[in-house]
């Protein structure tokens, strides 16, 4: 058998009996380069119940999902499955655990069968019982109401089958525990609500399952018990009793709390910014439409004026990169209208925007926003190569490449071992300098920020933040689009919400916003 | 013209289709097996030059046709552990290391053979063949495809045996996954590394034994870079086969009549310059990849390196 018997003989697990978690965490650390990706998380796991994991991108919560299902180890802090301590050092290892994963991209082989795919992994020289693993396939299906035809092709199923299918699979495998990472981000609002019928009944047969979202209407109206998770740490959790007593209204406020609450370690650089007069708009943006396969813009108004920053709150992916992306011309337009002080923008290329004082300071900073391996020097200059006076007739002109980068590393602060080192050397804070630096230099008027605090410690956000502030006191139109309400409430003087490619809201920064911009984000209020 | 059909010309054809085809066979099928695990083998031309000369080494020293081909597979593998070692443990460019291992694999054995045999230029005795009583009396073909070397037969059912190992076993579904979705593979407790190092070695097993077959069945003596590209023209005939182990057949006896085309030429007395009729099988293989290339489908994760967790 498995243990040395204690003095009294433990019967053989009844879950009513002695009800313990099938999966405990303790104080678990994963670090990687640079980043503290979980930081002392501790949680339980109960069979029988849907434990959401609620919180941000960049929350700790995928990470967590690669602990639990083999793909990562912990650095600190201990994973035990049933009362005991395990090292889950691969993802065999964790499906022997009876854990089973339904990642947020399919983990199925597309050119096989749904049956091939469930029989993947068996002696290699033996046939595959296809008859024989059809045959339990439909009756685990049956069990969880769900068909599935095992000889379709996993290629040509959607997503939501895709994922009944995995479910079905870690289900034949035997798992007590499924993790279902993200599923419903991709699916149709009706594909979602099937899911959540589905997890529901698995929840019934006494699996415990981990359900991976950043939608609080779905957490609410899933979960058994919610951990919300920020920036790598926990900072709640709500009991199944708790849950069941506040009620969904009183729930949300204290998510809504918990997800983007106040936290010490921000603390302001300075008063919120309010009571501004505002001049005419600058930058005018009207019934703005982007087509995007994802995440479609529709109808979108904004108007800034000089010296306001309108801050764009959201849940990341409602269509906040589409957005900044089209008024920065790097998506066409499918209708609207993009005015800069008079001048209409919306036929001029990025460079022609560029022209007429337009900046987009992108999050994407290693990507689009600089080339990894150029000098630092070239990547200030990045968007003005082969521009007089650092370009003459063609030619480079190290000289006055080389000042206008010393100027802007001494004006900007960015810590470099010199302004030849290739950007990809400097820390995420300098790059973002750099970024800031090339954008906010020359004749800007309007700017854009697209989570400029986005991953970088907190000293460079306090300095980004900083730069964001100052852009707007020189006159200049900012919009900031951030999924960090605290960095909003700080340093806009309007806030509009995003969502599913619209703003659905706009809240004058007042005591009131934070509550009625959490209302506006869940979608409680319309 | 009508001198030109005789019998002997037809029997010559599809003896040359199946002597000059079964070097590519081998090396088709091996590098489709490869390709299936997601490991573009480039270094196969190598492995069939080394198989070429291990299989004529031990075949010479020996006297023993048999353990020539277990030289020739070995020689193969000696190429394919370097490349499984430097591409799929290691994660270095699958191209690269391939076109390294067989320019290396040219110049040693051409290097070797200089030492060895550039003085005598020794030759094997002619192997002897196995008539399968009945089917070797048919006309034209009987002498031809009934007639053969043991070895022949066997690479004949090299064919169904991997067919049936891709289509009804667990081991053909783990090399298509790995192929298509490593990492779904590896989360069904399926090590990615070891399957795709061992589908590496039995590319260099079959291409070695490919490459044995051409030294000691086609020419009966080794010559440096005899092996003249069939390697290449494996790879082509695997992708071209869409992961179908006849497929990589048909292909293979195609390719092999045009080589052989030369000779059934010359035995039917026809005087076309031998240049012209050795370009067919390359100008073969620019034609079926104009026809088919853009058929050709590939496995997803091909000459992709598989990291666990990497993103």
């Amino acid at each position: 058998m498995n243990q040395p018997r204690a003095a009294s003989p433990p019967p053989p697990a009844s879950p009513l009996s002695e009800p313990r978690p099938v999966i405990s965490l303790d104080s678990v650390t994963r670090r990687f380069p640079g980043a503290l990706a979980l930081d002392r998380v501790t949680f339980d796991l109960w069979p029988g119940e849907v434990h959401v994991l609620l919180g941000e991108n960049g929350a700790g919560k995928s990470t967590l999902v690669a602990l639990l299902s083999g793909l990562h180890q912990p650095d600190a802090g201990s994973i035990r499955v049933d009362g005991r301590a395990v090292r889950i050092d691969t993802p065999a290892r964790a499906l022997d655990l009876g854990i089973g994963t339904v990642f947020q991209h399919s983990m199925l082989v597309p050119s096989l069968s749904v049956v091939d795919n469930m029989a993947l992994g068996g002696a290699w020289w033996a046939r595959p019982d296809r008859a024989g693993l059809a045959r339990r396939m439909a009756l685990v299906g049956a069990e969880i109401g769900i068909t599935i035809d095992p000889a379709a092709k996993v290629g040509a199923l959607s997503l939501g089958e895709r994922q009944q299918v995995e479910i079905v699979r870690a289900l034949l495998r035997g798992s007590r525990v499924i993790l279902l990472d993200e599923a419903t981000a991709m699916l149709t609002p009706q594909g979602a609500g099937k899911l959540g019928e589905l997890v529901g009944r698995l929840a019934k047969r006494g699996i415990a399952v981990v359900f991976i979202t950043h939608k609080l209407d779905e957490a609410l109206a899933i979960g058994h018990r919610i951990t919300v998770l920020r920036l790598g740490r926990k900072v709640g959790e709500i009991a199944p009793d708790r849950l069941a007593s506040l009620g969904p209204a009183a729930a949300t406020t204290e998510i809504v709390r918990l997800m983007f609450g106040s936290d010490d370690l921000t603390a302001p650089t300075a008063a919120p910014r309010r009571d501004r007069m505002a001049p005419p708009p600058l930058l005018v943006i009207e019934g703005l439409a982007v087509d995007d396969p994802v995440v479609p813009l529709a109808g979108i108004d904004l108007a800034v004026a000089p010296g306001e920053i309108v801050g764009i709150a959201g849940m990341d992916g409602n269509g906040q990169k589409q957005f900044a992306e089209a008024v920065a011309g790097q998506r066409r337009l499918a209708a609207g209208r993009i005015t800069l002080g008079g001048t209409s923008l919306e036929r001029l290329d990025v460079g022609g925007r560029r022209r007429q004082g337009l900046r987009y300071v992108t999050d994407d900073r290693l990507g689009e926003g600089t080339i990894g391996s150029f000098p630092l020097s070239l990547n200030l200059l990045l968007k003005d190569v082969g521009e007089p006076p650092f370009w003459q007739g063609g030619l480079e002109r190290p000289e006055a490449i080389a000042a206008h980068a010393r100027r802007l590393v001494e004006a900007y602060d960015v810590r470099t071992p010199g302004i030849s080192a290739p950007i990809d050397t400097l820390s995420g804070g300098n790059v973002q300098k750099a970024l800031l630096a090339r954008e906010l230099s020359g004749a800007a008027r309007a700017v854009i920020f697209a989570k400029p605090t986005n991953g970088l410690d907190l000293q460079s956000a306090r300095a980004a933040r900083q730069h964001v502030r100052e852009t707007a006191n020189q006159g200049r139109a900012v919009i900031l689009l951030s999924t960090d309400l605290d960095e909003l409430l700080e340093l806009s003087d309007r806030i509009a919400v995003m969502s599913r490619g619209r703003i659905v809201g706009m809240v004058a920064n007042d005591e009131a916003a934070r509550s009625r911009l959490g209302a506006l984000m869940s979608g409680v209020a319309a | 013209m009508s001198t030109l059909f005789t019998e002997p010309f037809f029997t010559a054809l599809v003896l040359g289709a199946l002597t000059a085809g079964l070097p590519l066979l081998l090396a088709g099928l091996g590098e489709q097996i490869s390709e299936k695990a997601g490991v573009l083998n480039i270094g196969i031309e190598g492995m069939m030059l080394a198989g070429a000369y291990g299989g004529f080494l031990v075949a010479y020293h020996t006297g023993s046709i048999w353990l020539g081909y277990l030289g020739g597979a070995l020689g193969g593998m000696a190429v394919a552990t370097p490349m499984a070692v430097l591409c799929i443990r290691l994660g270095l460019s699958q191209i690269v290391i391939g076109m390294a291992l067989t320019l290396g694999a040219e110049g040693t054995t051409a290097l070797l053979h200089h030492f060895q045999f550039a003085q005598s230029y020794p030759r094997l005795p002619a192997v002897a063949t196995l008539a399968i009583p009945g089917l070797s009396a048919i006309p034209v073909i009987g002498p031809a495809l009934f007639d053969r070397p043991p070895i022949v037969y066997l690479a004949i059912l090299a064919v169904f045996l991997t067919a049936y190992v891709f289509r009804s076993t667990h081991l053909g579904l783990a090399l298509q996954a790995a192929g298509d979705k490593p990492e779904a593979l590896d989360a069904a407790g399926v090590d990615v590394v070891r399957l795709r190092s061992l589908a590496v070695l039995a590319t260099g097993c079959l291409a070695g034994v490919g490459g044995a077959f051409m030294a000691e069945v086609g020419a009966g003596i080794f010559v440096p870079f005899m092996t003249n590209g069939a390697g290449f023209i494996g790879i082509v005939l695997a992708m071209q086969a869409r992961g179908r182990p006849f497929g990589v057949l048909w292909g293979a006896l195609l390719f092999g009549a045009c080589l052989s085309a030369a000779t059934a030429l010359q035995v039917a007395g026809v005087s076309i310059p031998t240049d012209v009729v050795q370009m067919l099988p390359f100008v073969a293989v620019l034609a079926v990849l104009v026809l088919l290339g853009r058929k050709a489908s590939l496995p997803p994760a091909l000459g992709v390196h598989y990291v666990r967790g990497g993103r």
